[in-house]
């Protein structure tokens, strides 16, 4: 197992390598002089041209400045960035538990949905159940989730007003010293109507933001379901009169899991995707909004910071997932 | 079966074939008949459009819809500017498949090449191409041709330029793993005997061999590329306005979505009925062509 590990994570070096390798050449490849660019200042002299060429490096072979930024983000230097003037690393980790949030939230709800739906229409395949989720997995599976949003937030937050149409909770709610996940700090703090005001900003965005997810499960588990449902282990055990919540539940579910897990790892890299849409409809102050933000103001380092600290994130819940599936079959692991 | 007379093999069998698993799926022929509607529409935009994409009605700013006016029946009503949304609507088909066409082909053209490159050659062409294949998987690819329209500047053909860019690798994983599978089959060791050459036991020998799940992506890419060019359009990123793209209509739209839901409504329900059609094909496609689910 150890050795497995191990061979996965060396697996990632050169795709990191790769990573580094993006992110430090988009800013070389944007149209316009770099040094101007990642200075973000109008009308240099030339004196402060060469001083700033000097300071961010670009004067050395091109090589050398590779590895000044691999070393720099191997410290935890991604740069500053040019609007806030405060460094990017840091800005990344305050916006990132918004992002955490909405995400986890999202996946909880595609999970407890999805999974049981995909049992459920596998189990009565060709019933009007089956029928209906399915199509409506595909209705999901094919909706522009821009779209989605601007109409749950015209239904719900202009029609019938449940909901707030944007923000994460009510101003009347501060908490200085909080973790920055909504949730949690609205619980700890304690104060009356503030977990129900983070939960009412929170329902909407993290509805949209499962739809692909949940029509994906849900497909994938009625798919993987129906595999294993047709096994020979599956029909011994229902032939020797064990009963079918058995057979169901420890037989066949849990191998109809293992494909299933896979897909909810590789959900992830779409679920960073969706934020951005998301977080950008319901201006929700997470990743997402901050990268399309950083993308329209022109903040490189931003940018730059953010596609390497985005990249590993996915990489490393691969890699998690990919253990995992080895935990679970043992059959992968020994390859 | 109708299809028993006809003598296997032949291409006209095939399609026979084909279209008997294919239409099996009521879905999918009720799919293709939508597609072929929406492909007809955009063809004859200028046919269909009551009024021209851009013309601006000053004094009929946000009609609803099905109002009557004197310059005519909006049926879908207009938008901020007083433009018929209906016409805009079926210029924007043109958009959506033009994009959807263009990504598949620039995608799966590059990702077929340097798949079969991987795949035949082995060694450090697999190694390189396969790398620099999972570096481009490792970043969400909305965010990645995000980051790419930023390079190339705001507009619908770098939108469309990004989104293959991010596309390609799966058709070059598709590819590799195809051709792995077949490179070492009896037909290509004799024709290999025979004294083919590399280039036409690439293209010629294996390559239609592989097509099957190549197809299958295709039409699955097809459906992303809309919805991706979509929201870069929404974000600002993709066409610029006043092209009539749907999601570039939808981010006009913002603004007004308290006030007039038809503006909003509209575009996103063509952007659904569009994919889900292209997607309902897909499935179709994918149980006429996958022989592991035929029941014959």
């Amino acid at each position: 197992m150890i050795r497995f590990i191990f061979g996965k994570i060396l697996w990632l070096i050169p795709t990191l390598i790769g990573i580094t390798i993006v992110a430090f050449g988009f800013v070389r490849v944007l149209p316009g002089d770099p040094v101007l660019l990642m200075a973000g200042e109008r009308g240099l002299s030339p004196e402060r041209y060469a001083e700033l060429t000097h300071q961010l490096g670009y004067d050395r072979p091109i090589w050398v400045q590779y590895g000044e930024f691999v070393w720099r983000v191997l410290h935890g230097d991604l740069g500053d960035s040019l609007v806030t003037h405060r460094p990017v690393l840091h800005e990344f980790l305050t916006l990132f538990p918004a992002t955490l949030e909405l995400g986890i939230t999202a996946m909880l709800i595609a999970i407890v949905i999805g999974v049981p739906v995909g049992v459920i229409a596998a189990i009565k395949r060709g019933s009007w159940f089956d029928q209906v989720s399915m199509t409506t997995a595909l209705v999901g599976y094919s909706m522009p989730i821009f779209w989605w949003g601007l109409l749950l937030i015209i239904l719900f937050s202009g029609v019938l007003h449940w909901t707030p149409v944007s923000g994460r909770i009510s101003l009347m709610y501060y908490f200085p010293n909080g973790t920055n996940f909504m949730i949690w700090d609205a619980i700890a703090s304690g104060q009356k109507g503030a977990l129900t005001s983070a939960l009412s900003h929170l329902v909407l965005p993290a509805v949209v933001l499962a739809t692909i997810p949940l029509a994906v499960i849900a497909r994938q588990t009625r798919s993987a379901m129906l595999e294993v449902l047709g096994e020979d282990y599956v029909r011994t055990a229902r032939a020797k009169g064990m009963p079918p919540r058995r057979v169901i539940g420890i037989h066949a579910l849990r191998n109809a899991m293992i494909p299933v897990i896979t897909t909810i790892g590789l959900q992830v890299g779409m679920l960073m995707a969706g934020a951005i849409l998301t977080e950008t409809i319901f201006s929700w102050p997470g990743i997402g909004k901050w990268m399309v933000d950083s993308i329209s103001r022109r903040d490189y380092p931003s940018v730059q910071g953010g596609l390497l600290m985005i990249a590993v994130i996915v990489m490393v819940v691969n890699l998690i997932v990919d253990l995992l599936y080895g935990l679970i079959n043992p059959r992968i692991r020994h390859r | 079966m109708a299809d028993t007379t006809l003598t296997p093999g032949t291409r006209r069998a095939q399609l026979a074939e084909f279209w008997f698993y294919f239409s099996e799926n009521r879905g999918a022929v009720i799919a293709l008949v939508v597609f072929v509607l929406v492909l007809l529409a955009a063809i004859a935009a200028p046919i269909l459009a009551a009024h021209g994409p851009d013309v601006q009605f000053r004094d009929a700013l946000l009609a609803k819809p099905m109002t009557d006016t004197a310059h005519g029946h909006f049926w879908l009503g207009t938008d901020a500017v007083g433009r018929d949304i209906l016409s805009r609507l079926l210029f924007g088909a043109r958009y959506s498949l033009f994009v959807g066409f263009f990504v598949v082909v620039l995608a799966l053209s590059v990702g077929v090449i340097l798949g079969l490159l991987a795949g035949w050659f082995g060694g450090w062409v697999d190694t390189v191409i396969m790398r620099v294949m999972d570096v481009i998987l490792a970043f969400p690819s909305l965010l990645l041709a995000l980051v790419f329209v930023a390079v190339l500047g705001p507009g619908l053909i770098n939108a469309m330029i990004a989104i293959a860019v991010v596309y390609q690798p799966h058709f070059a994983r598709l590819t590799r793993a195809a051709v792995m599978g077949e490179k070492n089959k009896d037909y290509v060791m004799a024709a290999q005997v025979a004294g083919a050459g590399n280039m036409r036991l690439m293209f010629i020998t294996v390559l239609p061999n592989c097509l099957a799940p190549l197809i299958v992506q295709g039409t699955m890419s097809f459906s992303n590329a809309i919805l991706d060019v979509a929201a870069l359009g929404f974000l600002g990123m993709g066409a610029q306005p006043p092209t009539p793209e749907w999601g570039t209509m939808l981010s006009e739209a913002r603004e007004f979505i308290l006030r007039a839901w038809w503006v909003v409504t509209f575009p996103g329900l063509a952007i659904l009925i569009t994919v889900l059609a292209i997607n309902l094909m897909g499935d179709g496609l994918r149980d006429a062509l996958d022989p592991k689910l035929k029941r014959s």
